[in-house]
């Protein structure tokens, strides 16, 4: 439990992915099995345990601590778990430690009032911070910053093999993936995936600017529409389905129509979208269906998901992905046409055409709102894990551009520790005093290295407030953003939130009375 | 005679008046005595200065040679009349000269334990448990949820990050008077015998404390050389700065630093989060919770007089215990290095 509790207490704190990737591998280098894989487990989200509720915490801090002192800790810490985990009476002796492994078997097998008491005996063992991570671990709220994606990436390095292989063969194993450290670590061969419906490391597009596009061969490649969804993978082996996203987590459960619907045996590529008869509703529509714990049939009703399938991976237990494009596209429409998938459909190639008429398409792409722009891939692509160079293009309609004023600058982390470089900027709309400035978002990125420079000098000497790692500024300074989308949002106070938000250009000669306004803002979003 | 009655808190500060002096002043008076040399307890401007001679050094240090144009060294144990009242300095434990107060008038006894901690440190005298009819204390961690968990195991989590990220370097955020020297000390007993680098601000007191005998090591600046040059020396190594500094411009020329932070609120995970504290060490040089009660139980002082911190929590503690404790409410310390 204390190397998982330290693991989990750097990770909170670290900034950068690369970081990230040494804790956990050394992790994975300095904890023997099986708590590394019930660590690993815990850090993916792959551990499926009862989780007590914050109650729990309070019950057990009632009992040991007084009331009053618990009230004045709670107000300074702000965190139940973290205030009940500090101000637990320690224990001087012992310090026997429980393995990972144990409490994990234990939550899972013991019954909730016995439970509870177990908890109390090993926070009694522990310290602060292993008292912190089992209270986290058992109200089911790690929330370290490490996801299951990255857990992963770290396998591979902790390997030294292809991320891609682990992609593959992380499905095929389970908590506490004995299998896979005993592949990892050369002992065995790699788990058997052939039977299993594991995940197939997606094959990833690049970014495509005019110019560019002005030099590619396009007798080269086949175009399609760029849905606005999520992309999925279809996975249906000897009767067991998954949906799985784009980093590989199973979003089935949020998507049980689409499951339940499977009758082939395959592995599809496609999009994730909400259709009406055929139509294309926007990604807001979809936003309603996604991170839901439970799905009502009036969700299903009034949101009904559809699969728009662009490629096929497997045929039945035969592997195409070493096939070219285009015959794997014949490969699919013939899939289609046999199988005939429930909520599926095929999504249309459009027809070779030229340079121009193609940037007409992508241009006209944001009216209805549920085209993102084109995709342009190679005819004799093979499909390829990873991101790999030239074969895929994603060739987005043009970003909205908005002019905005910069409200407030925030400390990076990291690298950026030192330099002002995340930004929240705001549009003008008619307050109680005349015009005043609203937050309507904030971004981290779009800026050259050198811009960041002159940027954190401006903000040092235009603070008006400080609060902490964060300044309010002068409302002098014009940022064009831009963005992809806008969406009504009612988490945020301005109603608007912003997709990809960056920053376009600094408008150094702009005066900031005339950025845009709210209305401008909310007229986009159509 | 009532304590009250010879001692009142003043905009001043803490006034014995049989004496005619004020305790850690904020503001320039005639007489201070002054329990040690952090810039909130130890102000210049005031007429006479009486303190331990390490206390004296540090301020004629910080404040220039000018801070008081009389000063009179006590050693501690040894009994000093000022006006009608005994006066004798007691070891605090806080940094270096730090000193508790004891004061003696018409038979009886109030300690004015200024910063104390109950650690070892070898950086400085250990507090001594002095009996007394009032004592007074500070709270800067009178909460529950503040315990200091051992400073070895503190610079073991330190070392290990240093082995994961060779190529990085380890910038310690540390108050400049106590902080920064047990600090070095101790990465010392623990086995660095690498020079330690260090920022500038901490050059005077790193003299200060060698000249009162403390061995440092092989100390070096951190930012010589070219400006916004990252220095390659620097990887694996570990760098010692005041707080302001490790998270702000200086930090650039250090490669890839890791940013630490050695200070009793890194106990609180938001607090080290907020300040864009990568590796937290609950390093502090105050009394934990635990140890403040323990300090009211050795001193068994019947009244207890609560300076500054989280007075609530500590009062509420303390008359649950028996004592009779008060919140004085003086204004001017600050929580800065704690």
């Amino acid at each position: 439990m204390k190397p998982f509790s330290e693991l989990l207490d750097r990770l909170l704190y670290a900034p950068a992915r690369t970081s990230k990737l040494a804790l956990l591998e050394d992790y994975f280098r300095s904890v023997p099995d099986p708590d590394r894989g019930f660590g690993l487990a815990a850090i993916a989200g792959t551990l499926s345990l009862r989780v007590a509720k914050s109650g729990v915490i309070r019950e057990l801090v009632a009992e040991r601590t007084d009331p009053e002192l618990f009230h004045w800790s709670y107000d300074f810490v702000g965190d139940l778990a973290e205030t009940a985990a500090l101000m637990w009476p320690e224990q001087q002796a012992g310090r026997d430690w429980p393995h990972l492994s144990e409490v994990v078997v234990a939550m899972d097998e013991l019954p909730r009032g016995q439970l509870t008491r177990q908890i109390a005996s090993w926070l009694d063992t522990l310290d602060a911070t292993g008292r912190w991570a089992l209270l986290k671990l058992a109200t089911g709220s790690l929330r370290v910053g490490a996801s299951a994606g990255l857990a992963r990436a770290a396998l591979a390095r902790y390997g030294g093999v292809e991320p891609a292989l682990v992609e593959e063969a992380w499905y095929a194993t389970a908590p506490p993936y004995l299998d896979l450290f005993a592949w990892l670590d050369g002992r065995m061969p790699r788990p058997e995936i052939a039977h299993v419906p594991v995940f197939r490391p997606l094959m990833l597009a690049h970014p495509l600017d005019d110019e560019q596009a002005s030099k590619l061969d396009l007798a080269e490649y086949s175009a399609e529409w760029k849905w606005d969804g999520i992309r999925v993978q279809v996975v249906a082996v000897r009767g067991h389905v998954r949906l799985y996203s784009r980093t590989g987590d199973d979003v089935g459960p949020a998507f049980p129509e689409v499951v339940e619907r499977v009758r082939f045996e395959g592995v599809l590529d496609g999009e994730l979208l909400v259709a009406r008869e055929g139509e294309v509703a926007s990604f807001n529509d979809l936003q309603q269906r996604l991170n839901r714990k439970a799905v009502t049939p009036a969700m299903l009703q009034d949101y009904p998901a559809l699969v728009r399938l662009y490629d096929i991976l497997f045929d039945g237990e035969e592997d195409l992905r070493g096939l070219p494009f285009l015959e794997r596209r014949e490969r699919l429409e013939a899939f289609v046409a046999r199988e005939r998938p429930e909520g599926m459909d095929l999504s249309p190639l459009i027809p070779d055409t030229g340079l121009d008429e193609l940037d007409r398409m992508r241009r006209s792409a944001r009216e209805g709102g549920t085209v993102e722009g084109l995709m342009l891939k190679r005819k004799d692509s093979l499909y390829v894990p990873g991101r790999p160079k030239g074969l895929w293009w994603k060739w987005k309609r043009d970003a909205h551009l908005v002019d905005c004023v910069l409200m407030y600058a925030q400390r990076g982390h990291g690298k950026r520790s030192s330099y002002y470089s995340d930004y929240t900027f705001g549009a003008w709309q008619d307050g109680p005093d005349g015009e005043e400035l609203v937050p309507v978002g904030k971004a981290y990125a779009g800026y050259t290295d050198e811009e960041l420079k002159l940027l954190d000098r401006w903000i040092r000497d235009h603070t008006i407030e400080r609060f902490g790692p964060v300044r309010a500024v002068e409302p002098r300074l014009v940022f064009e953003v831009a963005f992809d989308s806008i969406h009504p949002s009612s988490r945020h106070k301005s109603g608007v939130a912003m997709r990809f938000p960056r920053i376009a250009r600094i408008r150094w000669d702009k005066p900031a009375a005339e950025a845009d306004r709210l209305a401008t803002l909310v007229d986009l979003m159509g | 005679m009532h304590p009250e009655r010879w001692v009142q808190v003043r905009p001043e500060g803490l006034y014995v008046v049989p004496g005619d002096f004020y305790v850690d002043p904020v503001r320039p008076v005639d007489r201070a005595v002054i329990t040690h040399g952090h810039s909130d307890h130890c102000r210049g401007g005031h007429g006479a200065m009486l303190a331990t001679e390490a206390t004296l050094a540090i301020a004629a240090a910080r404040l220039g040679e000018g801070m008081a144009p009389s000063r009179q060294a006590a050693a501690y144990g040894e009994t000093i009349r000022v006006g009608e009242v005994d006066v004798t300095l007691y070891p605090a434990g806080h940094v270096l000269g730090s000193a508790q107060v004891l004061m003696e008038h018409q038979g009886g006894r109030i300690v004015v334990s200024g910063d104390y901690k109950r650690r070892a440190d070898p950086t400085c005298t250990g507090f001594e448990p002095v009996p007394c009819d009032v004592f007074v204390t500070e709270a800067t961690f009178g909460l529950p949820v503040f315990r200091h968990p051992p400073i070895e195991e503190e610079l073991r989590r330190l070392l290990h990050s240093i082995e994961l990220f060779p190529e990085r370097c380890h910038v310690v955020g540390a108050y400049t008077l106590g902080k920064a020297q047990r600090l070095i000390v101790e990465l010392r007993r623990a086995g660095w015998d690498r020079p330690i680098y260090v920022h500038g601000a901490l050059a005077a007191m790193n003299e200060l404390y060698r000249g009162f005998g403390v061995e440092l090591g092989e100390l070096r600046p951190a930012t010589a050389g070219a400006k916004g040059e990252p220095r390659r020396e620097l990887e694996g190594a570990v760098v010692i700065a005041p707080p302001s500094a490790i998270a702000d411009r200086w930090a650039r020329r250090l490669p890839d630093p890791v940013i630490c932070q050695a200070s009793g609120w890194m106990r609180v995970k938001q607090r080290a989060k907020q300040g864009g504290i990568e590796l937290p060490l609950v390093i502090s040089d105050h009394a934990d919770w635990d140890e403040l009660l323990q300090t009211l139980d050795e001193v068994g002082a019947p009244r207890v007089w609560i300076t500054h911190g989280r007075e609530e929590a500590l009062q509420y503690a303390a008359r649950k215990r028996g004592y009779g404790a008060e919140a004085l409410r003086l204004v001017g310390y600050d929580e800065e290095g704690s």
